[in-house]
């Protein structure tokens, strides 16, 4: 065997963590009626404020801090343009990634290579050395964790409560949302807002703890891959949790085969995370009674309020 | 308190003076920008903004610049607007911008050494299919699977530079090139170049494609009734359809014609500027094409002029770089800036702003 199944799996959860974060943020913002395509801009301005805050401060929690702000007033530049300014949603996405795919560039500038302090991990290591099942589930980095309660956390919001009755109804008919007296402007600002500091977060895990590193460009199309995982998920948690494992697990396979060296092409394994996306999107999106249905019905629709 | 009134039809004045406004609503952000970077603001925007054509020390190397940079900006970007106005998001421009170069130096370099006269119009023949065909995934993906364009097309840009790493590294790496990754020299072959056609103007083939296909775009959209069904899927999806509109083909049209422009300015710029393929050949002007047929409205004479105005900001940038030591992201930084200004004041063509409290007039 030249791929260990055990540590094939440690690096499958690390991998799929910073996509699994930005996807569930996407998911909550598109729930309540928004489609905002600049998740791969947030997710490298929270790698890159991450980053020089963890070199400067040397805490990995004030760079998770600083990573989710970065990426959350990068948002907020996205929901004053589509709330407030009613722009088309697409094109102020778009705008939003390459806003910031320049802006971090420029805020990284002299960074990259430089030290940043290790993060914590929260088991013992007793726990850690516990043979197959301690490097799985006791050895992560706390925020893998944590990715995990949020996506339970944004499931229990979303189903069983309220705010998230209230949320998904301003998703699926903000004329109806508005009418029964809900703020649909600023439920919609607050759920964006949200969304940005998930995908900071996941981007401040992919350069504080995955990669230790910074280069520009360096998310690679992770916040693309989170918007189609969450169409692949049908707008629903625990299935987002499902794609980011496997994309997480496609990515670190061919991480291993390219160390292994078979016979396959490297530009071929380089892209398989991004072709097996697509063809998951494919699958998912060309089964019509699944699809369609499970989409919020007011996605992407500028909301004007005409009284 | 503020109020907004939709306006029954976009404002015409603002329509034209909303770009401009955001260009000088950019130039004073990103005089904010420099500022905080510590550089002089006021020289700044001179270098990126004046320095290239009028200074007497850089402007008779940086003006044919302008149409080199320009034609792939503007290619692209025509065939980007097509689909934008009709409901159709292709954004993975650089993508099919990559395949398109590699396939036409492929056929460039499969015929090597000859020098035939065919070779040339072959290769851009072969970009033209190869950007073609790579739009045709995310198109036929869109039509029979209901797949999101966006996302595939995309998603494709990764797939395209991890063949283009491929390519340069391995199957069309130069024999002659001690290993080195890249292809053989293009641009210095005859029979595969791609010349500047009036010396000192930076006039190649690829900018005159570019003048040919603002031409046939502004014509298409205005007079033809192709145009019209382009505008009317936009503006209204559902009396399309009942007028008889095919969307299906309709996608398949837009997403085409834009992929087969894109693969066409990769392979002018692989046999003319750039000169060969690489592994970083792309510069992004896929992606800034995206700018460009925004600020230009989708309307082809405004793209020919904001394609003008990004490549200035191109040179500008590189010329900002070497003489005042501006890093070179605060130009992209400064490039998406504008986009944000642009859908912003896009508000003020769409609406009427009214102040609460007096009846609507």
């Amino acid at each position: 065997m030249i791929i260990d199944p055990v540590t094939l799996i440690v690096a499958l959860i690390t991998v799929s963590t910073p996509v699994l974060l930005a996807a569930i943020g996407e998911l909550v913002v598109e729930k309540a009626g928004v489609l905002n395509l600049g998740v791969e801009g947030m997710m490298i301005m929270g790698a890159v404020c991450g980053f020089v805050t963890a070199h400067h401060t040397g805490s990995p929690l004030m760079a998770f801090v600083a990573g989710m702000g970065g990426a959350a007033a990068l948002a907020m530049l996205f929901a004053v343009l589509t709330q407030l300014l009613m722009a088309n949603q697409v094109a102020s996405g778009l705008a939003l990634t390459l806003f910031g795919l320049g802006l971090a560039a420029l805020i990284g500038v002299g960074y990259g290579g430089l030290p940043v302090p290790p993060v914590s991990r929260p088991f013992p290591e007793a726990l850690r050395d516990i043979p197959v099942a301690g490097p799985i589930l006791f050895s992560h980095s706390t925020l893998t964790y944590v990715a995990l309660i949020l996506v339970a956390a944004v499931w229990y919001v979303l189903t069983r409560t309220r705010i998230g009755l209230i949320l998904r109804a301003v998703g699926e008919n903000h004329d109806a949302a508005h009418a029964l007296g809900y703020k649909v402007v600023r439920i919609r600002i607050l759920a964006i807002l949200f969304g940005g500091a998930c995908a900071g977060l996941g981007g401040a895990f992919l350069s504080v703890v995955r990669v230790q590193n910074w280069f520009e460009g360096m998310t690679a199309g992770a916040g693309w891959i989170a918007l189609a995982l969450v169409v692949f998920a049908s707008w629903k948690p625990w299935r987002v949790l499902l794609g980011a494992w496997l994309f997480g697990g496609i990515a670190a396979l061919q991480l291993r085969l390219q160390a292994v060296e078979v016979g396959v092409p490297v530009a071929l394994l380089d892209a398989s995370p991004y072709l097996v996306t697509i063809l998951v999107l494919v699958i998912i999106s060309s089964d019509r009674s699944r699809a369609a249905l499970n989409a919020p019905a007011a996605l992407g629709r500028v909301f004007h309020a005409s009284s | 308190m503020i109020r907004l009134e939709k306006r029954p039809q976009p404002s015409r004045g603002w329509v034209i003076g909303g770009p401009v406004l955001a260009v000088v609503l950019t130039m004073a952000a990103g005089g904010l920008m420099f500022a905080a970077l510590g550089k002089d603001p006021v020289e700044a925007i001179r270098i990126i903004f004046w320095d290239p054509l009028f200074s007497q020390q850089f402007a008779s190397y940086s003006r044919p610049q302008l149409l080199v940079k320009a034609g792939p900006l503007i290619l692209i970007a025509i065939g980007l607007s097509l689909g934008f106005r009709a409901g159709i998001w292709n954004i993975g421009a650089e993508g099919q911008y990559i395949v398109g170069a590699i396939c036409g130096a492929a056929f460039g370099l499969a015929f090597w050494p000859s020098e035939s006269p065919l070779i040339f119009p072959g290769m851009v023949l072969a970009g033209l299919l190869g950007g073609f065909l790579w739009a045709m995934i995310p198109a036929l993906l869109r039509v029979y699977a209901r797949t999101n364009e966006i996302l595939v097309s995309l998603l494709l840009v990764y797939v395209a530079e991890a063949m283009l790493a491929s390519a340069a590294t391995g199957w069309l790496r130069n024999p002659e090139g001690s290993g080195f990754p890249g292809s053989r020299t293009l641009s210095r072959h005859p029979g595969t170049d791609n010349p500047e056609l009036i010396a000192g103007t930076g006039m190649h083939w690829g900018v005159l494609a570019a003048f040919v296909a603002v031409i046939a775009a502004y014509v298409v959209m205005n007079r033809h009734v192709l145009g019209y069904q382009i505008r009317l899927a936009g503006e209204a999806p559902r009396a399309a359809r009942f007028g008889g509109v095919n969307a299906g083909r309709l996608v398949i049209l837009c997403m085409g014609v834009s992929g087969a422009l894109a693969g066409a300015a990769g392979l002018f710029e692989v046999s003319g500027p750039a000169g060969r393929i690489s592994i970083d050949f792309n510069v992004g002007y896929g992606f800034t094409a995206i700018i460009v047929a925004f600020l230009g409205r989708l309307n082809p004479v405004g793209i020919l002029l904001a394609g003008l105005l990004l490549a200035l900001t191109f040179i500008g940038g590189e010329l900002a770089q070497l003489m005042m030591g501006i890093p070179a992201p605060a130009i992209q930084a400064f490039q998406g800036m504008l986009l944000f200004f642009l859908l912003a004041l896009d508000l003020l063509a769409n609406y009427r702003i009214r102040l609460k409290g007096r009846a609507p007039a």
